[in-house]
């Protein structure tokens, strides 16, 4: 067994491995999905999967904000860059994404004015800064971001600022996870929950899957350790035959969130009817759209735009992955076509996507993946 | 863009109590803490920062772990770090 990255506590893993190994029913087989993309990252680049027993799978799950906006929202966001005195923000993250005439570069170098910013609150500075240009945010990111678009907006609407609007793509986690609950495609046995994005909804969210599902949750740090540790937890909740939720990364996640950043979601923004997610198609009420009040703050409702839906390109598949049905190097054109350098779907993009954390680091390890992956289709 | 990353409070803005300088691995620059109004970070205190703003308080163990594990991601923490070093809230 090799490991891609020893970490400074490899032998308090492999203690932890042994235990999650003990409680292994022989022959039966365990699937976890980790929601969060931040934990699929950490996995492929710690090869955590290597001290894990060859029954229990690791899916990745639909958790990189990045990865599930639609082709059709980037193109949006670039016909509001192409209207006259426009400047459009959005994170580092977001550049890259193709939409169906380029992406946001591509874009740029045909004229539009597309930057990227750290925080929401950078873009409100440089609304201030030229008053005679109209800001738009490209908001993206599940509820660990949404926070921060809404305090933006309420601090715009405080200075009494015209000329800064958002373009709203905050999507909700608990829908995705219902979705994929609810698919006939996977079978899980269990859930890593999201770390990050439980500091703001808390750990009561996920109550309904352990109660109407039956499968176990655990909210997890981001450490290779943490990981580790939640899959323990996860396993010893199947052998005592419970289904609850449970905190494992409490060091960070408060049981009820944060009251204060759902309070400013709750004044700025309302759940969208529906919202298409790449790969898992309309999900409704998995989107917030910005409130009428906030109407003027609304790039929506600012701007018209063509809203039209594009479809994904045909030898892409994100949208399998992103399910957790597919493996990143089971598509047709992973690591071939579609490398982080020319990524033709939106998971080779940013570092939390399964594809990219998967050319980045497990790639190395990929031999005895495919041999247990070959394994498990016969 | 999913990152957390520690910051340790050094100055609250008098005027903008919603505000505050933390120090990022050597970067020192100005974050939104109206999250934690509840509770508020004072200087000494570290906080896990998304975006510019504050999400939680941590203790100095945790962030230290955090800072140590962020360091092992290479590129992607560099991104953030770099982003941040651009960054001019007010």
């Amino acid at each position: 067994m090799r490991f891609v990255d020893e970490f400074r506590d490899a032998d308090k893993a492999r203690a932890l491995s042994a235990k999650i190994t003990s409680l292994c029913i022989p022959g039966r087989h365990y699937k976890f999905m980790e929601v969060c993309g931040g934990h699929t990252h950490t996995i492929y680049k710690h090869g955590l999967e290597d001290y894990l027993p060859e029954n229990i799978q690791l899916v990745h799950g639909p958790g990189c904000p990045v990865c599930v906006i639609p082709m059709g929202r980037v193109d949006d966001a670039i016909h509001i860059a192409r209207q006259p005195d426009v400047l459009m923000t959005s994170f580092g993250d977001m550049m890259r994404v193709p939409g169906s005439g380029g992406n946001f570069f591509d874009s740029n170098a045909e004229g539009t004015n597309i930057r990227m910013v750290y925080s929401p609150l950078d873009s409100l500075k440089i609304a201030r800064q030229n008053p005679d240009t109209h800001v738009v945010f490209m908001a993206i990111g599940f509820e660990t971001t949404t926070p921060s678009t809404a305090m933006t907006v309420l601090r715009a609407a405080a200075e009494g600022i015209e000329n800064f609007s958002v373009f709203c793509n905050h999507v909700t986690i608990i829908p995705a996870i219902k979705a994929i609950l609810d698919s006939p495609d996977l079978r899980l046995d269990g859930f890593i929950g999201p770390g990050h994005v439980s500091t703001v909804i808390g750990c009561r969210p996920y109550e309904f899957i352990a109660r109407d599902y039956e499968k176990p949750v655990v909210v997890s740090g981001f450490e290779p350790l943490d990981i580790l540790q939640s899959i323990y937890q996860l396993m010893l909740q199947l052998a005592d035959d419970r289904c609850e939720v449970e905190n494992q990364y409490s060091r960070v996640v408060p049981w009820q969130g944060n009251p204060i950043a759902l309070n400013a979601i709750g004044e700025v923004m309302e759940l969208r009817p529906y919202f298409e997610w790449r790969g898992l198609g309309f999900i409704s009420h998995s989107a917030m759209r910005m409130k009428e009040k906030y109407s003027a703050f609304d790039a929506e409702q600012v701007f018209s735009m063509p809203g039209v839906r594009v479809a994904d390109p045909k030898a892409c598949q994100c949208g399998e992955v992103l399910k957790g049905v597919l493996k990143p190097w089971e598509c047709k054109v992973f690591g071939t076509a579609c490398t982080p350098e020319t990524p033709i779907g939106t998971c080779m993009v940013s570092p939390e996507g399964a594809c990219a954390a998967y050319y980045n680091f497990g790639r190395f390890n990929r031999t005895r993946v495919k041999e247990a992956s070959a394994h498990e289709h016969v | 863009m999913c990152l957390g990353i520690p910051g340790e409070v050094i100055d609250v803005d008098k005027e903008r109590p919603d505000l505050a300088k933390v120090a990022v691995s050597g970067v020192k620059r100005k974050i939104n803490i109206g999250l934690l109004a509840d509770d508020p970070p004072v200087p000494g205190d570290w906080v896990l920062i998304h975006v510019g703003f504050a999400l939680s308080k941590i203790d100095e163990a945790q962030a230290a772990a955090e800072l140590e594990f962020l360091a092992g991601l290479g590129e992607s923490y560099e991104g953030e770090l770099a982003a941040l070093r651009d960054s001019r809230i007010e």
